[in-house]
């Protein structure tokens, strides 16, 4: 706003509208600069990579702001400098992520062999052993919770969709809300709680386990199916209603399959969210060190969560063989996870109805 | 089908029913009806087993001074580091939701929403693996510098813990957990502005900086407060994480980087309840229940402000 207030007598007026605005290659220009500085000052010894590439960000907004301030004027310069800020944090989130794969990956390979996934715990000290037992008391503690949480959830979402009205339906839908909210620790609890009026006090039981993660899946069955059976199509009930079909019928044979695939992505989704739960499990299942089949005998049952941190925290001696264990089974747990979030997006995004 | 018969005239007055469904419909609501029960279960058995630690003498529980001494400092900490979790995340969640929802290419925006979610995905107790190792010995440099020279504000007067199983590291940690959240719903409201605003401020002139500021936040205020309650909440419950990285010992203390740190309610129940029996289970419920107490009015409001938010705007 400056330069145009004396104009010399020599130069003619720069026209107000149309100021100057810096070249396309400017921000990587002042990036690669800036980035050259970072690197260079690493090689001096004792500053973290981190500083460095924050003290490059710095520079890089700086320079950037300053040279559009004095070509573009202020307010150009603020949107560039925000446009620096916005984008390196994202970059910045980026960093836990790649770090905890990394990290994960590294430690986790050193005994992801095929005796890992094909011994139990029973009877090893130190070396050898693996995680037969835990895969094992997960698969069927997270199978029944979705056993449990499959109806009641799909059933709750039919309900709020096909006939919810008035105040019940309202309280349904915030308390599934409120619920999404539950700690899964207070989960655990509410199962031990449960089971301590039947077993009597220190119950530990698989079965115990599911009903606590069951708690935890409901409301994310709910909510996830809810939203697809909304955007099914009015005029395909209404097409089956006139042909005498009864509404159950409709439900059944006309909605729920034309949302089967988002149904399925939801219901993959939440069991990837209960599949790596370890607070609840470590309240109500405990651990133990070998395969037990059947969830519903009172006693402890190995998961995969719950062996992980267990390894980890109280590593026998030597402590190597017990560490290499517990990252392996993060590696396997952060695997399956994203295994299944990777599946349920696919299947929402290929077999997707299609909305008008 | 059989057709039966109808029974009565305001039966037949109203939309004729078959028995199908009328059992159909009672088995939808019965869910939903079991979901209330369930939910009120939770604190009724919460409840019921906490009675023996809240009628207990002051002796008899862990501590020995009582379950508001015991429950206090836990509460505290509890507080504490999600406070923290949430002042860290919330102006980067906001940052990368304008990211990905004004700033990156519409083609790449929502691969970029995906990535995000994949922290979401990551389990808590990996979390817990990853902070202890790779986090924490940074974080303990890291404070060794603070001390030094910002030792003066209380949060960093050390003495710098040397295993840096802190505070500050969960604070972190929990901070990027609740991340995804907090970007997701941000990104939603983002979203959602309408798109006549954003154009009218472009046609007039604005950067996009100045059309973000003047279009885009004063709408998503309400959804950016609602989503950093909803982050709260999580961090409030995040349990195996702190468990594993915290290296608690009780007290109150604003210290960030110390060694006397106090436990959240969470981590300390899973610590300790694998060894417990009698009154300090009872105890241990206790404290679960004013966690519960304390999520259900963190997470009640967000939704809260939520639902009111979307009845006035118009939205969806």
């Amino acid at each position: 706003m400056t330069t145009a207030t004396t104009p010399p007598a020599t130069t003619p007026v720069p026209l107000r509208l149309a100021r100057g605005s810096l070249p396309r290659w400017a921000p990587w220009a002042t990036l690669v600069a800036a980035a050259v500085v970072g690197a260079a000052t690493m090689i001096r010894p004792g500053l973290h990579t981190a500083v460095a590439i924050l003290l490059a960000i710095a520079l890089h907004s700086l320079a950037l702001g300053t040279w559009s301030r004095r070509v573009e004027g202020s307010r150009r310069a603020a949107d560039r400098i925000v446009t620096t800020v916005v984008s390196s944090a994202f970059l910045l989130a980026l960093v836990p992520l790649i770090s905890v794969i990394v990290t994960v990956l590294q430690k986790g390979l050193l005994r992801f062999d095929a005796e890992f996934f094909t011994y139990s715990m029973r009877g090893i000290v130190g070396e050898g052993g693996g995680v037969y037992h835990a895969i094992v008391g997960t698969l069927i503690i997270t199978g029944l919770a979705a056993a449990i949480s499959i109806p009641v959830g799909l059933m709750s979402a039919v309900y709020l969709v096909e006939y919810g009205r008035g105040r019940l339906a309202k309280a349904v839908t915030f308390f599934v809300d409120v619920m999404t909210g539950i700690p899964s620790i207070v989960a655990g609890l509410f199962a031990y709680a449960l089971f301590v009026l039947v077993f009597g006090p220190g119950v530990r039981m698989g079965f115990a386990g599911a009903i606590a993660l069951s708690v935890l899946m409901v409301p994310v069955v709910v909510r996830a199916t809810e939203e697809v059976l909304k955007i099914v199509p009015n005029e395909l009930r209404e097409a089956s209603y006139a042909l005498g079909v009864p509404k159950w019928r409709t439900v059944f044979k006309v909605v729920i399959p034309t949302a089967v695939a988002g149904i399925a992505s939801g219901v993959t989704l939440a069991i990837a969210r209960v599949i790596g739960e370890t607070a609840p499990l470590l309240i109500v299942a405990g651990t133990t060190t070998s395969v037990i089949l059947n969830p519903f005998e009172e006693g402890r049952m190995a998961t995969l969560p719950v062996f992980a941190y267990y390894s980890y925290s109280v590593p026998g001696v030597p402590r190597e063989p017990y560490l290499d264990r517990a990252w392996a089974a993060a590696l396997t747990l952060i695997l399956v996870v994203m295994a299944l979030n990777l599946i349920g997006r696919v299947i929402a995004k290929l077999f997707a109805p299609k909305v008008r | 089908m059989s057709i039966p018969a109808f029974r009565s005239r305001t039966a037949a007055a109203r939309a004729y029913q078959r028995p199908g469904d009328r059992i159909f419909a009672g088995a939808a609501q019965g869910a939903g009806i079991a979901i209330l029960v369930v939910l009120a279960g939770v604190a009724a058995f919460l409840m019921y087993e906490a009675w023996p630690a809240l009628t207990a003498k002051a002796d008899q529980l862990p501590g020995g001074d009582g379950l508001v001494a015991y429950v206090l400092p836990l509460a505290f900490g509890t507080l504490l580091s999600a406070a923290l979790a949430l002042v860290i995340a919330t102006p980067l969640a906001v940052c990368i939701a304008l990211f990905i929802s004004h700033y990156a290419p519409r083609r790449l925006a929502q691969g970029l929403g995906y990535i995000v979610d994949l922290l979401a995905a990551v389990p808590s107790i990996i979390f817990g693996l990853w902070g202890l190792s790779v986090l924490a010995p940074r974080v303990a440099t890291f404070s060794l510098w603070l001390e030094e020279h910002l030792g003066f504000i209380p949060l960093f007067a050390g003495p710098a813990s040397a295993t840096g199983r802190t505070m500050l590291t969960i604070s972190i940690v929990l901070a990027v957990m609740i991340l995804p959240i907090i970007t997701a719903v941000s990104r939603e409201v983002f979203l959602q502005t309408p798109r006549l605003h954003e154009e009218a401020s472009l046609a007039l002139g604005a950067t996009r900086w100045e059309m973000i500021r003047m279009a885009v936040l004063p709408f998503g205020k309400s959804g950016v407060i609602s989503a950093a309650m909803l982050g709260l909440g999580r961090a409030l419950g995040e349990t195996m994480a702190v468990a594993i990285i915290l290296s608690p010992s009780g007290g109150i203390t604003f210290n960030l980087i110390g060694q006397g740190n106090p436990s959240t309610i969470a981590a300390n129940i899973a610590l300790q309840f694998p060894e417990s029996t009698g009154l300090a289970v009872n105890a241990l419920i206790a404290s679960g229940l004013v966690l519960f107490v304390i999520t259900l009015a963190v997470n009640v409001t967000a939704r809260w402000v939520v639902a009111r938010r979307a009845e006035f705007s118009g939205a969806n």
